[in-house]
């Protein structure tokens, strides 16, 4: 906290100095080559709307939504399709207006090209929207009845990874929040949507983080934005001086823009790999998703686009475009001039966390900031990977301060034991270190995999608990049942005869000549069993069970 | 130094050294007497963590526990088939024991499965409820019963008491996974490569 204080203490002289807070440093990082300027040159453009529009049931971690549309229903633009089934999912809107051609399954941007639920719309062109809704006054609501406001307006985290929003202000509202991040660190190369959109709506974007600020009541805001980004920090310089935002210095490098290392770089403090930003006190929030919350509650519109880049050297004009949720990569590149012959690789994301998209025809979600048509130049094929030679690069170059070479070998070896006690899970999946890698060893993936063994594996375990405990609820029962069954066959044991048989008071002579020669008889036969039992001994039996209570 | 030792100092330095020594005695004795207790306590519980919980009975016993404690006890460790060479891997590494392959008289490897009732041949005998460790199954006598996938280990316990075969066993193949580990000469990761 005092290091906040220390960094908060003179703000106003600052600003009227015209000087912005310097962030703490952070270590590790690489300097990647940038390859930001093509996309830049050119302004925010609005798209056409395509005659097609695919429109994923889930675009954020968590669970898929439900469709609340079904085949032939006419929809209009901003009408809901699909609700939110809990708190990690969330409602989505129709981009534009048209006809809901089908609901089924299409290839969806994810790094095992797996299928999942899209809503087919075939759009009619006349985007008509619904009734318009006046756009309400911010400064008017209470907190409560903001938040929901925020989270009916469908909006994840579009920095990459996809968070949902809901969530994120469920967690932020329960807890005590000093300062809300706006993180406009984009580190990665090629990706600039958060910086054009900074340098043509700076003011959307400070109202948006004053909306922000306001519904997770923080003392502070202040936005986290790198040194080279001088547009976008002149813009930003010019909005901010009516307001309390504050604007902080990060150091060029990558990863300046992770969740964790703009906490670090801001606050000074590392956060633990099993904290949340929420459990020191921070709410971190993309622009894009500020922008989007700025849009959902002063224009009253839900999200419906974002602001996608697209580069490439197979690309003759590349730029940013608001894209629609659901337009097909293959249209926005067509828009960009796509030279097929020279197009190698398509990749989503940055170069660096970015995955390979095989199939094209995928459409836009919420989390794809970047989309890149590569020259076989820009992205070169994969060579195989060579012996690890103990350089030591990759542990300099970690933001996280793991040992990648450990964790390696532990990967390969799978020994989860060693891999979490190595850090295993305080791997933000930068990339740093296979980019330095002179052996060229796709470390990430590596750690990738094994983060998904290492949580399968403890999710059969968790069953397996739940099985062990089912086990014993089931013995216990069925030992309860027979005890409480044991004790009227104690009081009516099947050989003694009933009543009615020998009534009570008589007695004959006849009768109990039989009685005493029937009891004879079976004596007989029971010496009789006993001696033949003794000759041939019965295997004992053997109960290996037993219950356990 | 010979001066000294008659003196009281001296003597209170002896005594204290020697009260400290009797405190470090103690203290190891403690802490040897309750890790031997928390050993024998804990070898069942330790077995029976790495077994995989279907209580099939495969091995002879009436669950995973029953076989956990044999086990400790001084039976083989090779007689589990759903846990395959893994658990026997594992069971190894615990006990310190000759990783045997697994015994072929309680059957072969088992992959990850789960048992489906066909519910409209289903007649209602409630054999298959009274069959199953785990109170999978839902249902009552002369109504159609079914099984809770999610708690059903697939032991197919209660395949063979099923007097009309309606039971059957669904292979559910290994899981899918987002990432796979990179093969020689192809990644799928673009950053690593640039």
């Amino acid at each position: 906290m005092r290091l906040f204080r220390n960094m908060f203490a003179n703000s106003k002289l600052r600003k009227m100095a015209g000087v912005q807070s310097i962030a703490h440093s952070t270590p590790g990082g690489i300097t990647p080559h940038l390859h930001k300027s093509r996309s830049l040159r050119s302004k925010i453009m609005a798209i056409p709307i395509p005659p097609h529009l695919l429109i994923p049931l889930q675009q954020q971690q968590g669970t898929a939504s439900a469709a609340c549309v079904k085949a032939g229903d006419r929809v209009l633009k901003y009408q809901k399709i699909a609700d939110a089934t809990d708190s990690t999912s969330l409602d989505i809107y129709a981009p534009s207006s048209g006809v809901v051609s089908m609901i089924q399954n299409h290839t969806t941007i994810n790094p095992a090209e797996k299928e999942q639920l899209c809503i087919f719309i075939d759009t009619d062109g006349k985007d008509e929207e619904l009734a318009e809704i006046d756009a309400i006054e911010w400064q008017t609501l209470t907190r409560e009845e903001l938040l929901p406001v925020i989270r009916n307006a469908g909006i994840c985290g579009m920095g990459g990874a996809g968070f949902p929003l809901p969530k994120k202000m469920e967690t932020s509202s329960n807890r005590e929040i000093h300062t809300l991040i706006v993180n406009a660190a984009e580190c990665e190369p090629f990706i600039t949507a958060d910086q054009a959109l900074i340098r043509e709506r700076s003011e959307a974007v400070i109202q948006g983080a004053e909306i922000l600020q306001y519904a997770i009541n923080a003392k502070h805001c202040v936005i986290a934005i790198e040194r080279s980004k001088g547009d976008a920090i002149a813009a930003l310089s010019k909005s901010i001086s009516h307001s309390s935002v504050e604007i902080v210095i990060l150091d060029d490098k990558y990863p300046a823009g992770g969740e964790r290392q703009v906490i670090q770089a801001v606050s000074g403090k590392e956060l633990q790999a099993n904290k949340l930003p929420a459990d020191a006190g921070i709410h971190l929030q993309n622009v894009g998703s500020v922008y989007a919350v700025y849009r959902a509650v002063a224009e009253s519109k839900p999200c419906i686009s974002r602001i996608t880049t697209l580069t490439g050297e197979a690309l003759q004009t590349p730029k940013n475009f608001e894209a629609l949720i659901g337009t097909p990569v293959s249209f926005l590149f067509d828009l960009c001039g796509i030279d097929k012959k020279n197009h190698a690789k398509t990749v989503v994301g940055g170069s660096l966390m970015g995955i390979e998209l095989m199939d094209t025809s995928a459409p836009v979600m919420q989390s794809s900031n970047c989309l890149i048509a590569g020259s076989l130049a820009e992205f070169p094929d994969t060579i195989p990977e060579q012996p690890c030679i103990r350089c030591g690069f990759c542990a300099e170059a970690c933001p996280a301060g793991l040992l990648p070479q450990q964790l390696l070998s532990y990967s390969r070896s799978e020994d989860a034991q060693q891999l979490e006690d190595h850090g295993l899970f305080d791997c933000i999946e930068c990339g740093a270190c296979s980019y330095v890698c002179p052996s060229k060893i796709p470390l990430v993936q590596y750690y990738r995999n094994s983060k998904e063994q290492l949580a399968l594996s403890q999710e059969v375990f968790d069953t397996s608990k739940g099985w062990q405990a089912r086990f014993q609820d089931h013995q216990y029962r069925i030992k309860k049942l027979k005890d409480e069954a044991e004790p009227r066959t104690a009081i009516k044991p099947a050989n003694i005869p009933s009543a009615e048989e020998k009534p009570q008071g008589t007695f004959s002579k006849d009768q109990a000549i039989l009685d005493v020669a029937a009891a004879v008889s079976r004596v007989k036969a029971r010496r009789k069993n006993v001696i033949a039992s003794s000759e041939s001994p019965a295997k004992p039996i053997q109960a290996d069970g037993e219950a356990e209570t | 130094m010979l001066p000294l030792v008659g003196t009281i100092y001296f003597q209170s330095l002896m005594a204290l050294i020697a009260v400290l020594l009797i405190m470090r005695v103690i203290y190891l004795m403690r802490q040897f007497w309750l890790q031997s207790l928390s050993r024998q306590h804990s070898i069942v519980d330790q077995i029976n963590a790495l077994l995989p919980q279907t209580q099939c009975g495969r091995c002879g016993h009436l669950g995973c526990r029953p076989y956990a404690k044999a086990i400790s006890l001084g039976e083989r460790i090779n007689k589990c088939p759903p846990g395959g060479d893994e658990t026997i891997t594992n069971l190894s590494l615990l006990l310190n024991e000759h990783r045997h392959s697994l015994d072929p008289a309680h059957g072969e490897v088992l992959q990850r499965a789960v048992v489906v009732i066909r519910e409209d041949e289903c007649i209602g005998c409630t054999k298959c409820i009274q069959a199953c460790p785990v109170d999978a199954i839902l249902g009552g006598p002369k109504l159609m019963h079914t099984v809770i996938e999610s708690e059903c280990t697939a032991c197919d316990l209660c395949i063979e008491p099923c007097p009309v075969d309606c039971i059957d066993l669904i292979q559910l193949g290994e899981p899918e996974l987002l990432w796979r580990a990179p093969e020689a000469g192809k990644t799928t990761l673009i950053g690593s490569n640039l």
